[in-house]
């Protein structure tokens, strides 16, 4: 057996591993502090609790199955077939082969902001896709690195990882709204007992809140060590860590210049139907960071220096 | 890919198999049987370089060492060459009956590549057919399959398609054949084809 240049980075694993773990016990939390709460009032809210874990898997499952289609649609990006696109098609094909997996579909989107993203339930459902503005501005041996850095995604099963992960913040967004309808039309009729309900229900928003917003920065956090670890896989699999370095820089730079909205920010629900390619925020307060999706340019360029002196040694 | 590489968001870099190539040269001689291909002498393997020093040491002792068995039987020194991809292809040309010496040439490389813990970087290796008519066939064996599959160029960036089913059922039993179609990726250009 040769030795390995590949050698997994344990410091990025431990990190992940503890966010993931943390994500684990919230959740854990979250379900006792409800069994706890509902087993002391009525029926009524283990109805509610019920009715909101089904809502909440049907949004998640859907989601899952249609993330291809629905981030196409988003997109405004189609399908294009080997002729369309031979040059874009070559280089998947290849990338695909020596990574030995499925080649995805490839699409292309005709907005000129340059942004790349990976998306679909499973490798055999998965799309590629890249805009006309990244296409223009990275030449193809960059271009080749944000391919990568994309199928390392698919690789990775980060749009199933990531809709998993979201399922607590849907489950807690969706349990803070019920809480809030039933408290406002639940008001008006008070008797003793409808006063403890109103209480529980109380109870379960303020639990909610809190396990919302832990669980969406554990989110964040998450999101952002898996660009790190598709940066690096990606690196490691085209062996040219400095195309996806300048890549990075390239798209940040123009990046700057156009308004920071992220398609996913638009709507909570909707930040993990895909896992785009680029950061759109460079850097920036500290504020911006904990709340980004993806790492620091700094941090991505550091992470990547480290796999160009893992490559280059002998 | 196991649960946890899947959880901790990694993957292990895809290993080549090398020893299927050996089959090629038995392989070769259905193939003249049946379809009246015969092999030109000229193979390629086709591999991703990496970035920095020890690479390019790497690829450097391996043109040495191509160069050196091709000069003591007589065949061609080594031709490198880049594509648009920015893949290198190293070709190595041999008289068109010795595909055995061929084959151990292209073996030599990708061990050289595997040996020096690159063995991730190999992409794909070529051998290159032609028949009466002049049509061109490539074999092209997939390191991380380690399947092969044809492709039969014709002008204009299109696919004799036909020619390719042909050879799959000529050959088809005396080769590990790459069952997903959708794998078969064109390598247009590919030097010594």
């Amino acid at each position: 057996m040769a030795r390995s240049r590949y050698a997994p980075d344990r410091g990025l694993t431990a990190r992940m591993t503890a966010t993931m773990f943390l994500l684990g016990l919230v959740f854990v939390v979250f379900v006792g502090l409800i069994i706890v709460i509902g087993a002391a009032s009525k029926a009524s809210i283990a109805i509610i609790v019920l009715f909101v874990v089904v809502l909440g898997g049907g949004m998640l499952i859907g989601s899952l199955f249609y993330s291809d289609k629905i981030a196409l649609r988003t997109a405004g990006a189609r399908v294009v077939t080997p002729e369309e696109a031979p040059q874009l098609h070559g280089m998947v094909d290849r990338i695909c082969a020596l990574a030995d997996m499925p080649k995805p579909q490839v699409a292309i989107s005709d907005s000129d902001i340059p942004n790349a993203f990976a998306t679909g339930r499973n490798a055999d459902h998965a799309v590629l896709c890249v805009t006309r503005g990244i296409q223009r501005r990275l030449d193809d041996n960059e271009l080749e690195g944000v391919l990568a850095h994309e199928l390392s995604h698919v690789a990775h099963k980060d749009v199933q990882v990531m809709t998993i992960a979201s399922f607590l913040a849907i489950i807690a967004g969706l349990m803070i709204r019920m809480a809030f309808y039933s408290e406002l039309f639940g008001g008006g009729r008070r008797s003793n007992n409808n006063q403890n309900a109103a209480m529980m229900m109380f109870a379960i928003m303020a639990v909610s809140i809190v396990v919302y917003a832990v669980s969406f920065l554990l989110i964040r956090m998450l999101s952002r060590y898996r660009e790190l670890a598709a940066d690096r896989s990606g690196a490691l699999l085209t062996g040219q860590p400095s195309a996806l370095k300048s890549a990075l820089v390239k798209v940040s730079t123009e990046m700057a210049r156009i308004p920071t909205r992220d398609l996913r920010a638009a709507e909570p629900l909707n930040a993990f139907f895909f896992a785009p390619a680029m950061a759109l925020n460079s850097g920036g307060a500290s504020l911006s960071k904990i709340f980004s999706t993806h790492p620091s340019l700094e941090r991505r360029l550091a992470e990547l220096d480290k796999v160009q002196q893992q490559l280059s040694g002998h | 890919m196991g649960l946890f590489d899947t959880i901790l968001g990694r993957t292990k870099p895809a290993q080549p198999k090398l020893d299927d190539l050996f089959a090629l040269p038995s392989a070769a001689i259905t193939l003249d049987a049946g379809a009246g291909f015969k092999p030109t002498g000229s193979g390629s393997v086709c591999f991703r370089s990496v970035e920095g020093r020890s690479f390019s040491d790497v690829e450097k002792d391996v043109r040495d060492l191509l160069n050196v068995s091709s000069s003591n039987e007589g065949g061609l020194p080594v031709e490198v060459s880049k594509d648009s991809f920015g893949y290198t292809w190293l070709v190595s040309s041999h008289m068109s009956d010795d595909l055995e010496a061929l084959v151990t040439d292209l073996h030599a490389v990708n061990s050289a590549l595997v040996d020096n813990g690159f063995g991730p970087q190999l992409l794909c290796t070529l051998v290159s057919f032609r028949d009466d008519q002049e049509r061109r066939l490539g074999l092209v064996y997939l390191f991380k399959r380690g399947t092969f599959y044809p492709f039969a160029p014709l002008a204009g960036e299109r696919r004799d398609n036909a020619l390719e089913m042909q050879v799959k059922g000529v050959i088809g039993d005396d080769l590990k054949f790459e069952p997903d179609l959708g794998r078969w990726f064109p390598v247009w250009g590919a030097p010594g084809l």
